[in-house]
């Protein structure tokens, strides 16, 4: 039991710190962003897992030689108030620990979930009462406003895609379709669960380095995967000048000085900017390097180990604690 | 949207359209009105028009004036300044923005603009 303790511990340390590292360095996701979205979620998970199964195992070593048996000798204990031989203030710190970090990770990602939903109806209903439907569609809104902005807001029953007018007049026809299959694949594709999920991973944890890293590569994956749908609708060329032209505008858009500004607002405005640490690395232009210079998916071998090596990922803990 | 969303917006639609404020009853009158082509095939009632405006107080569109009987009802903000407060949000000047939705395309800061022009020139000299 204190083996596999330990090999949890080494698991959970290797998934916290190197492997989401080497990750986030390499260049094979833009490849298959799919792939790489699956790899992503198993390392979190298994990370996890790891982690608390390991501050588990470890508690639970003075109560019995396998998980089921010392859990049940714990609360034999809990109920009678005695404590077994040979425990000591480590192995109760390692109990509490496996049962705050189990807790603040399922409440946070409760509350962000529940959070989320709040905004995204509220949001719905501004939606409703300040758009208007594109050619009919109910679930396709236009919204006044010159900035060129497009974005989906999901939600069970009231999904919607909106654009705006600054955003149609920007864009010919056939950018507006690429721009619509691309949201449409965000909704289709449930990415607002993962990106949560990654979210409230980085909530609970703001001290974890890799925390913003991982939401980061998950947030550009998840527009790959959206823009790779959008491909089978138009070609290459014309996502990545939509893309670029929306680029370009919100570039433009965000530099503009605040209308009322003094040179003190100004120099505060792009101080916050630049302290603002969420989004520090470019998302885009890696969208349009790909479509510039599109690069095949990774072969099927390679496709089959990166399932292979998810799969083991989440197998490997579970089995590690059930059978020890 | 449900059948309460469709009459919210079409109340909304009226006072926003509007300088001055509406009773219940002259709101009922304004929706049936030949002029309002989204109108409703029949007249609703005054109870209607009451609970849809509450419901709007309660979200915060609507204010009621309670000095004179009956109410008078207007729009709290105008629509345009509804839809820049919403796109402020959307445009991430608001904390917290990313858990409801994904943008097309994020805040691109100038250096991306560039990376972003020189990979389309290549691409553009590459098809030349």
């Amino acid at each position: 039991m204190i083996t596999a303790a330990a090999a949890l511990g080494l698991l959970a340390v290797l998934l916290a710190w190197p492997v989401p590292v080497v990750l986030a360095r390499s260049h094979w996701p833009a490849r298959s962003p799919g792939i790489a979205l699956v790899l992503w979620q198993a390392i979190a998970l298994s990370g996890g897992v790891s982690m608390i199964g390991s501050f588990l195992l470890y508690g639970l070593f003075p109560f019995g030689n396998d998980l089921g048996h010392s859990l049940m000798a714990l609360g034999d204990d809990l109920r009678a108030g005695t404590l077994p031989a040979g425990i000591s203030f480590t192995h109760v710190l390692a109990l509490g620990a496996a049962v705050l970090l189990g807790t603040h990770l399922l409440l946070n990602l409760l509350a962000t979930f529940v959070r989320a939903e709040r905004q995204r109806r509220r949001h719905h209903t501004l939606i409703i009462l300040l758009s208007d439907p594109l050619h009919g569609q109910p679930g396709m809104r236009v919204i006044d406003h010159p900035a060129p902005v497009a974005y989906c807001l999901p939600g069970a029953g009231h999904s919607a895609t909106v654009l705006s007018n600054g955003l149609l007049r920007l864009l010919d026809a056939d950018q507006v379709r690429a721009v619509i299959a691309h949201e449409q694949a965000h909704l289709v594709q449930r990415h607002h669960l993962v990106l949560l999920a990654f979210k409230s991973w980085h909530s609970a944890l703001p001290w974890f380095p890799i925390a913003n890293r991982a939401e980061n590569a998950v947030a550009l994956l998840v527009e790959m995967l959206a823009d790779d749908h959008a491909r089978r609708v138009v070609d290459d060329h014309t996502l990545a000048h939509a893309i670029a032209l929306v680029g370009f505008a919100v570039a433009g858009f965000t530099a503009q000085p605040p209308p009322v500004a003094d040179a003190r607002a100004t120099a505060a405005a792009s101080a916050s900017v630049a302290a603002a640490p969420e989004h520090p690395v470019n998302q885009v232009s890696p969208r349009v390097a790909r479509l510039v210079h599109p690069i095949a998916p990774l072969r099927r071998a390679a496709t089959a180990g990166a399932l292979t090596v998810s799969v083991a990922l989440l197998a490997g803990p579970a089995y590690i604690l059930l059978g020890s | 949207m449900g059948n309460l969303g469709v009459l919210e917006r079409m109340m909304m639609d009226v006072l926003w359209n509007s300088s001055s404020p509406f009773t219940a009853n002259e709101l009922k009158d304004a929706l049936i009105h030949p002029d309002n082509s989204a109108a409703p095939a029949k007249r609703l009632a005054t109870t209607t028009i009451l609970t849809v405006l509450s419901r709007l107080e309660t979200k915060g569109f609507v204010t009621r004036d309670r000095g004179i009987r009956p109410h008078a009802y207007s729009a709290v903000m105008t629509r345009a300044d509804h839809t820049a407060g919403l796109m402020h949000e959307v445009l991430g000047q608001v904390p917290d923005r990313q858990a409801t939705l994904a943008r097309f395309i994020g805040d691109v800061t100038p250096q991306e603009a560039e990376t972003l022009r020189q990979l389309l020139g290549v691409a553009t000299s590459d098809s030349a």
